[in-house]
């Protein structure tokens, strides 16, 4: 078995765990070190990928021909792809590859774990199995966006769940039982239609294989509905759409999309702080993932019905959300919401991308010109809608960061309870008005891009919901100020006069790379856009 | 050869603890039984390992073109050649994973009894009974034989229960077991003796249908009236081997033998392998019975039913099967979801995994029922997956009571803290039993979902049979409405586990009830690796079961999709 680079970066981390669970118990350091030595191996293997991928030189790979041939024509192009078998009687096979949308989240996913892993170092109790299920979190993210096979990607996709699940119950906050079962079974639940789905597709295509059933599934069910007695009288239309609400639903659960969000400020607030990182992070993109990969590509004509509501429910979570968030006096609640705010423009690059894609895919639109227009702006909400997975990925995980620092220090996240806090933490405080800014969309931060695109992309398709999102980007405005207003500046609480509240060096250390990579992606987009741009220009071809 | 000595080490070391060591010899019993189970264990991987070997999968293949199961380690003696009964015995696809299966959880089962002392010798023994009854059935290839050793597994079974279990209800719980199972198999019985008589009748009456068995089986003095699982084969398989209608079937449809005495074995049998509405024996009888029985009785002999209804009943009367399958699959479907709920409702931790051994064991059932090549391959993941979570859930739930005397669960709480290798491998079982992907749990159940959408084998434009199934495929497949059914059986198991694990292993543990708890033994911890390797084993690398699985099942499918 040759030795592929995405598998070797999926399962490291999960190697990584399995090292890290046997040290003795009495070296919480040398766990503690040895995971985060694993995460930054995979980080650098990571950008060696990267490296590849922009460059082209991934290795050939050992796709069979006849696979090659029945994926081309596909909406996406898969580089450093590896095959392997795994499950030979169901046709499904470890098959393995990416394009610029998984390119970045892995890069995403890659660049958090560390940071976490980091953070992380604050805790004491049972460090060992703390810092392994963050390596098993790790694979199983990146295992998603690297998989070309849908059983390969569901294992991930469930698998996520796990570690989550631990995270939150054993060092989460109060409520923390309650959080991380909510998490788990709404999650799996919402991902049973899912399930059903995928083992209907195997039956009916006779393949799990993402690239050929992406190529041939939206033309038709590959002529099986005669062979089978399929359900509903073998109804095509009727299967197809309640397979694409199955597959809506379960990445909806995940994004989320209102009103399926009510797991997200439990889990969030619940979970240790890395694991609000990652989860805020990473795991959210996982369903927005599967919105521009699966639920869009696989069901043209259904997501192009269905992206009026989709695009109502994206503002929906942008508005709602901002409210929810500007309401609260909990700071990490606040965030919390904050993230359902911020995804709701991905949702609703996603809802343009729904909207249009489908007249792209039957080249339905005769008109040069209307062409033209059509494509620039569903590119660049697309592209947006990806940037924003990406700068909401690494803005929400600094402001987890820090508000999981300040309560490290104060043992609450009662707003009222602080104020004045930039006289006793200076540097905290400018830190915190950084991150806040980037989570706001102030321009020169990366925030600002990803919202600016989708904005100008979707403002061509959703007129009037665009106009209803702007109100959103105030209510955006509003919370983050609320917080930084309440934590920050007023009177000094005199309760913390003594304490030592400042950030510390390691903090600081882990939410550096986080700022850095906000600023450089506001200043200089390209540098993540044009990996993006990949997948976005196959998709339309433009 | 290597059969014949599964089935004799452990009736060897039982006799010789029973007649040789003395009651104080407490160490000589337990190393003599760890011995005997563990030759067993290791003859069961070779019959495994050669079972999967490519040239013999290759030979499987090209049998079940003709609907005609292919064994190997195979030995043919005959014993009453005047009833036709014979010392036959051999493995296949199918009955290889199980006497796998039944290694593993002896050895599992001797490992967790250790501590056991009162009377370990009378304990042993009897396990070790038990132990070869469920080989008997696995590898017997002539059926009188394999009833033998299915009565000669329940009476240990009894005796174990009745004498070492929960005193609360042991009597009761042995009692009903046994007469469950023995009523069931009599049903069962009388089916088989149909066939017996009506198979035999058939080739004593014309000399020619004679010569064509004896021919088939490649056997001249082959008696017309035989119990031989492959007579019956040839019986059930002559429109194929010989050319016209056979004696379990008629030309033209209406009520033939298999269609009329299908239910009889395959519900008689599927009493052993707990379907609603029969499955009421199996939680009680889970509760009373020490540990080690109860993995045994939810990893193993309920397996046998599954096992003996699907090679007596399916393979034997595949025309039987396409009637009655379609309407029986909805008992299972009710054992899925039906018993996830109650699982959920039980206060004892014991019955919550009895309850769960009834869900999952519906999930088997049901991949049989979809007479599909999906289908049945997941079935047959499942009863090893199963087993061997199943075993692995009574050895941890038997090593919290045996520290903290009770099995109440709102009373326990924090156990996780005292016992983390408990915890962790009732959490992995835990996740097999949810269908967590990346284990063996999922790996079973999503081709069982998948031959429920694909639908049997008759609804793909296979020749269909007149009767109930006509007239509902391809007309109207209610198949994969079962399928959306049964994912809430998936959704209520994760609810169920994470309740259980959440108040037994998490949470506060309280000092003051439980003093003085330890992690368990290194033996204990022994038997948790030995079972839980296998799960995440084939979850990650289901190549090492699925082949030889979809070898044992192919001629299964060629019989239901012939005419």
């Amino acid at each position: 078995m040759t030795l592929d680079l995405l598998t070797l970066i999926t399962f490291l981390p999960m190697i990584g765990a399995g090292v890290v669970v046997v040290l003795p118990r009495k070296q919480k350091n040398l766990a503690r070190y040895t995971a985060l030595g694993f995460s930054l191996v995979v980080l650098v293997l990571t950008i060696y990928l990267l490296s590849q991928f922009l460059g082209g030189t991934c290795p050939p790979g050992n796709v069979p021909e006849a696979m090659q041939k029945a994926a081309a024509g596909g909406p996406f192009g898969f580089t450093c792809q590896h095959v392997a078998e795994f499950f030979p009687q169901l046709n499904a096979k470890w098959h393995v590859g990416i394009d610029g949308l998984s390119m970045s989240l892995v890069l995403l996913s890659a660049i958090l774990t560390p940071l976490a892993i980091l953070i992380s170092f604050e805790v004491t109790d049972r460090v060992h199995e703390h810092m392994a299920l963050f390596l098993f979190l790790e694979m199983g993210v990146i295992g998603l966006f690297i998989s070309l096979d849908l059983l390969i990607f569901f294992i991930f996709w469930e698998i996520g769940l796990v570690p989550m699940y631990f995270l939150i119950n054993y060092w989460g906050g109060k409520d923390r039982q309650y959080a991380s079962t909510k998490f788990f079974i709404y999650t799996m639940a919402g991902s049973l239609g899912l399930l059903l789905s995928i083992q209907l597709i195997g039956v009916v295509a006779g393949t799990f294989d993402i690239p050929t059933l992406l190529a041939t599934f939206p033309k038709g069910l590959n002529g099986a509905g005669q062979a089978l007695s399929l359900p509903f009288a073998g109804d095509l239309n009727l299967i197809k759409g309640l397979m694409f609400l199955a597959f809506f639903f379960a990445f909806a659960v995940k994004v989320p999309i209102w009103p399926f969000h009510t797991w997200l400020p439990d889990a969030h607030t619940e979970a240790p702080t890395a694991g609000s990182m990652l989860l805020a992070g990473i795991l959210l993109k996982l369903g927005a993932y599967g919105f521009v990969r699966f639920v869009v590509p696989l069901f043209p004509a259904e997501a192009q019905t269905f992206a009026p509501v989709l695009a109502f429910l994206a503002v929906a979570g942008i508005i709602l959300g901002g409210l929810a968030a500007w309401g609260m006096n909990d700071f990490k609640r606040l965030v919390a919401y904050s993230s359902v705010n911020h995804m709701g423009f991905v949702v609703l690059g996603v809802a343009a991308f729904a909207s249009v894609y489908n007249n792209i895919f039957t080249q339905a639109i005769a008109n040069a010109a209307d062409r033209e227009i059509v494509l620039r702006s569903v590119s660049m909400a697309t592209n947006g809608a990806i940037l924003q997975m990406f700068t909401h990925g690494l803005s929400s995980a600094g402001m987890f960061l820090l508000v999981g620092a300040l309560y490290h220090k104060a043992h609450t996240r009662d707003l009222t309870q602080f104020g004045g806090l930039f006289n006793l933490a200076p540097f905290y405080g400018g830190l915190l008005i950084f991150t806040s800014m980037a989570s706001l969309g102030l321009p020169g931060m990366a925030g600002f891009v990803s919202e600016f695109q989708v904005i100008a992309g979707t403002w061509w398709i959703f007129p009037a919901y665009v106009a209803a999102a702007m109100v959103g980007l105030f209510l955006t405005g509003a919370y983050i100020l609320k917080g930084i207003r309440a934590v920050l500046y007023g009177p000094t609480n005199d309760v913390w006069r003594g304490h030592h509240l400042e950030i510390e060096f390691r903090e600081v250390l882990a939410l550096t790379p986080l700022l850095v990579l906000i600023l450089i992606t506001g200043l200089w987009p390209n540098w993540i856009v044009q990996v993006i741009n990949q997948t976005v220009t196959r998709l339309f071809g433009s | 050869m290597l059969l014949t000595a599964i089935l004799v080490v452990p009736i060897a070391a039982a006799l010789f603890m029973l007649v040789v060591l003395r009651d104080e010899q407490k160490t000589e019993v337990r190393l003599t039984a760890a011995f005997s189970a563990a030759t067993c264990l290791v003859l069961s991987g070779l019959v495994y390992i050669e079972m999967n070997q490519p040239a013999n999968l290759a030979a499987a293949a090209t049998r079940a073109a003709q609907g005609l199961s292919y064994f190997v380690q195979q030995i043919n003696i005959p014993w009453v050649p005047s009833l036709g009964i014979s010392y036959h015995v051999g493995v296949d696809g199918v009955s290889a994973p199980m006497v796998l299966l039944t290694g593993l959880a002896a050895l599992g089962g001797v490992l967790i009894s250790w501590k056991i002392d009162d009377r370990p010798r009378e304990f042993m023994a009897f396990f070790l009974l038990l132990v070869a009854g469920v080989y008997g059935v696995f590898v017997s290839l002539d059926t009188f034989l394999l009833f033998f050793w299915y009565e000669f597994a329940i009476f240990p079974m009894y005796f174990l229960i009745a004498g070492w279990g929960w005193k609360a209800i042991r009597e009761y719980a042995a009692m009903k077991l046994t007469l469950y199972i023995l009523v069931g198999s009599f049903f069962a019985l009388i089916g088989l003796l149909v066939m017996y008589f009506v198979a035999g009748n058939f080739f004593a009456e014309n000399p020619q249908n004679l010569a064509i068995l004896r021919q088939a089986l490649n056997n001249p003095t082959a008696p017309a009236y035989s119990f031989d699982f492959t007579h019956f084969e040839v019986a059930a398989r002559w429109q194929t081997v010989g050319g016209g209608v056979g004696p379990f079937d008629l030309a033209g449809g209406g009520v033939s033998v298999a269609r009329f005495w299908f239910p009889f074995v395959f519900i008689g049998f599927g009493v052993l392998a707990g379907m609603f509405p029969f499955h009421n024996w199996s939680p009680d009888g889970h509760v009373a019975a020490p540990t080690a029985v109860s993995m045994i009785h939810a990893g193993v002999l309920m397996k046998l039913g599954a096992y003996a209804a699907l090679r007596l009943g399916v393979q034997l009367m595949p025309e039987g099967a396409k009637v009655h399958l379609p309407w029986i699959i909805i008992l299972t479907t009710i054992n899925v979801v039906y018993g996830a709920f109650i699982a959920y409702r039980q206060r004892d931790f014991k019955y919550v995994i009895g309850f769960s051994s009834v869900s999952h064991m519906g999930l088997v059932m049901m991949g049989i029922a979809t007479m599909d090549a999906y289908g049945l391959t997941g079935a047959g993941l499942q009863m090893f997956s199963h087993g061997v979570m199943t075993a692995l859930f009574f050895s941890c739930v038997g090593m919290v009571y045996d520290q903290a005397h009770t099995r109440d669960i709102p009373s326990l709480g924090g156990f996780g803290k005292k016992m983390p290798f408990v915890a962790f491998a009732f959490i992995v079982g835990g996740l097999v039993s949810m269908g967590m992907p990346g284990l063996s749990g999922f790996i079973a159940e999503f081709p069982i979902f998948m031959g429920l959408w694909a639908g049997p084998v008759f609804a793909q434009g296979a020749a269909a049979p007149l009767g109930l199934a006509t007239q509902f495929f391809p007309t109207y497949n209610y198949y994969p409405i079962i399928a959306i059914i049964s994912v809430l059986g998936i959704i209520l198991t994760a609810g169920y586990v994470l309740r259980v694990v959440q108040l037994v292993f998490f949470g506060e543990f309280n000092e003051k009830r439980f003093p003085g708890i330890t992690d368990v033994t290194v033996i204990d911890k022994t038997a948790l690796v030995l079972l839980g390797v296998w799960l995440v084993v084939l979850g990650v690398y289901p190549q090492i079961m699925t082949g030889m699985l979809q070898s044992g099942m192919q001629p299964i499918l060629t019989a239901l999709k012939g005419g």
